[in-house]
């Protein structure tokens, strides 16, 4: 929750204009991917990204679970955002957060039972997914729905980014697969290749948004915090 | 009205409630049937896998229909219940292995210093399955589940018509660590099961899943399997587990019954 209101403070204004314009919408979708990422930049939501990421298969489906959340919660919150009770904002965020997350839970396991038993329990862990109380609170409760939809979606791709990344780096160096498919010939199997163990472990997940954070930052120095 | 008034507050908590749960209950009443079904088609697929029937260019519906025979058995006696004895409440469909174990007319709880397995509870009835070919036993599949290092393991392991050496084992359902203990799912580990020895020469249980490699040199090395490399405590439960399953508390009885009766089927 310290993160929440952490949040609160830093979130970005935006101009209250009510039409959108092409550039603002442009802006609202990307600026979350590289130049606000929200676990690469305000590092929340990291517990996710370190459980489900050991495979890339997961880590597209958790993706795409998350943002499919993340956008519906915020145009959600924005449309009623004039009328919630400042006394029980949260609750109603994290209801409405709730209902969403056991949508799609169901939804994988209907549509996508192998991978559901894979992700277990994490979808259902979206609920306390920091990013998505951070947009609801910092973001949507101010701002109206298209602005919320952008702005759910892009902070939805900006965790997807990473998840990608870093599930595209454990299960290649880890197992020596892509989606399931050999690309590096296991020793174990005849090949050349001997996996990293550390890459299954949650662990690496922490080492690899390490690096990402670092490459970010190298390419854009203006992230760098002041000492 | 204010928005901070109290009957705001009430009127909006309890409006957003009911249509969040419409919602919910909506999308859960309209999946179930689907979710439902991939459950079972799962544990079909799985029942397959463990009897050497899997092909994933077929049917699997069909395969199971036509080889696959589901026989309820009394664990506590080893009896064999036909179908019109089956307790009210059980039949193959619908039957779930983990709502058994814990209900409390179907299930018992196991005895501390016998649940080597730790599962705590088990069915007291339970369906196997005989694979036959042209009317005569091939393989018989066991439905088989313990505690590794994070999880419960459910699985089958199946046993050829001289009830004696092992054919498979897989796991459908675990939550070990991937590359490690999740290596229960590698194909290649799997592949060390077939034509090993469960029991030993006097009817002991002596299969077990050691650490490290097994000797092939060794006098018991038709009993022993490799252990997954870096997963020690999943090693352990794996091996409890079998001993638990084939032993007197598991299907030790049972087996003795298809034995006495001779193996036709």
């Amino acid at each position: 929750m310290a993160e929440v209101i952490e949040r609160e403070e830093q979130a970005p204004e935006v101009p209250p204009s009510p039409s959108l314009t092409a550039k603002e919408a442009k802006s609202l979708l990307w600026t979350p991917v590289f130049d606000d990422n929200p676990i690469g930049r305000q590092v929340l939501g990291v517990c996710s990204a370190l459980a489900v990421t050991t495979k890339l298969e997961t880590s597209i489906v958790m993706s795409m679970a998350v943002i499919f959340v993340m956008a519906l919660s915020n145009i959600s919150v924005s449309l009623i955002r004039n009328h919630i009770p400042s006394s029980v904002r949260i609750i109603v965020q994290m209801t409405i957060i709730a209902a969403l997350v056991i949508i799609a839970d169901e939804a994988i396991q209907a549509f996508a039972y192998d991978i559901s038993k894979q992700l277990s329990i994490f979808v259902g862990l979206i609920i306390t997914n920091c990013i998505i109380m951070g947009r609801a609170e910092g973001f949507a409760m101010k701002n109206p729905p298209t602005h919320s939809l952008l702005d759910g979606l892009g902070n939805g791709f900006g965790y997807s980014t990473i998840l990608i990344v870093v599930g595209f780096f454990r299960e290649l160096l880890g197992s020596g697969k892509l989606l399931g498919v050999d690309v590096l010939p296991l020793v174990t199997e005849g090949g050349w290749y001997m996996p990293n163990g550390l890459m299954l472990l949650s662990p690496s997940a922490f080492f690899l948004i390490g690096f990402f954070i670092w490459v970010v930052r190298a390419w854009k120095p203006e992230q760098v915090e002041e000492d | 009205m204010q928005n901070d008034s109290i009957q705001k507050t009430i009127f909006v908590a309890v409006a957003l409630c009911l249509v969040c749960s419409l919602f919910v209950s909506l999308t859960a009443v309209s999946l179930h049937d689907i979710q439902k079904e991939n459950k079972r088609l799962d544990k079909v697929k799985n029942i397959l896998i463990a009897g050497g029937l899997y092909d994933p260019s077929v049917d699997v519906q069909s395969v199971y229909e036509k080889k696959v025979v589901p026989l309820l058995i009394e664990l506590d006696t080893g009896q064999i219940l036909n179908s019109e004895e089956y307790p009210d409440g059980i039949d193959a469909d619908t039957y779930d292995l983990k709502k058994m174990a814990a209900d409390p007319t179907f299930g018992r709880s196991v005895d501390a210093d016998r649940d080597i397995a730790n599962i705590r509870n088990r069915p007291k009835y339970i369906f196997v399955y005989k694979v036959m070919e042209n009317d005569k036993l091939q393989r018989i599949i066991l439905p088989i589940y313990g505690y590794g290092l994070w999880s419960t393991l459910y699985g089958f392991v199946s046993l050829g018509n001289d009830l004696q050496s092992i054919q498979g084992i897989t796991f459908y359902e675990h939550g070990e660590t991937p590359g490690l203990g999740g290596e229960v799912d590698n194909a290649r580990w799997k592949g060390l099961w077939p034509g090993k020895q469960a029991f030993d020469d006097v009817g002991n249980v002596a299969i077990s899943v050691i650490k490290g490699q097994v000797n092939p040199k060794s006098a018991k090395a038709k009993y022993q399997v490799d252990g997954l490399s870096g997963a020690t405590i999943t090693t352990r439960g794996l091996d409890s587990m079998l001993k638990y399953w084939l032993g007197n508390e598991g299907y030790g009885r049972f087996l003795n019954t298809l034995k006495q009766g001779g193996v036709r089927g």
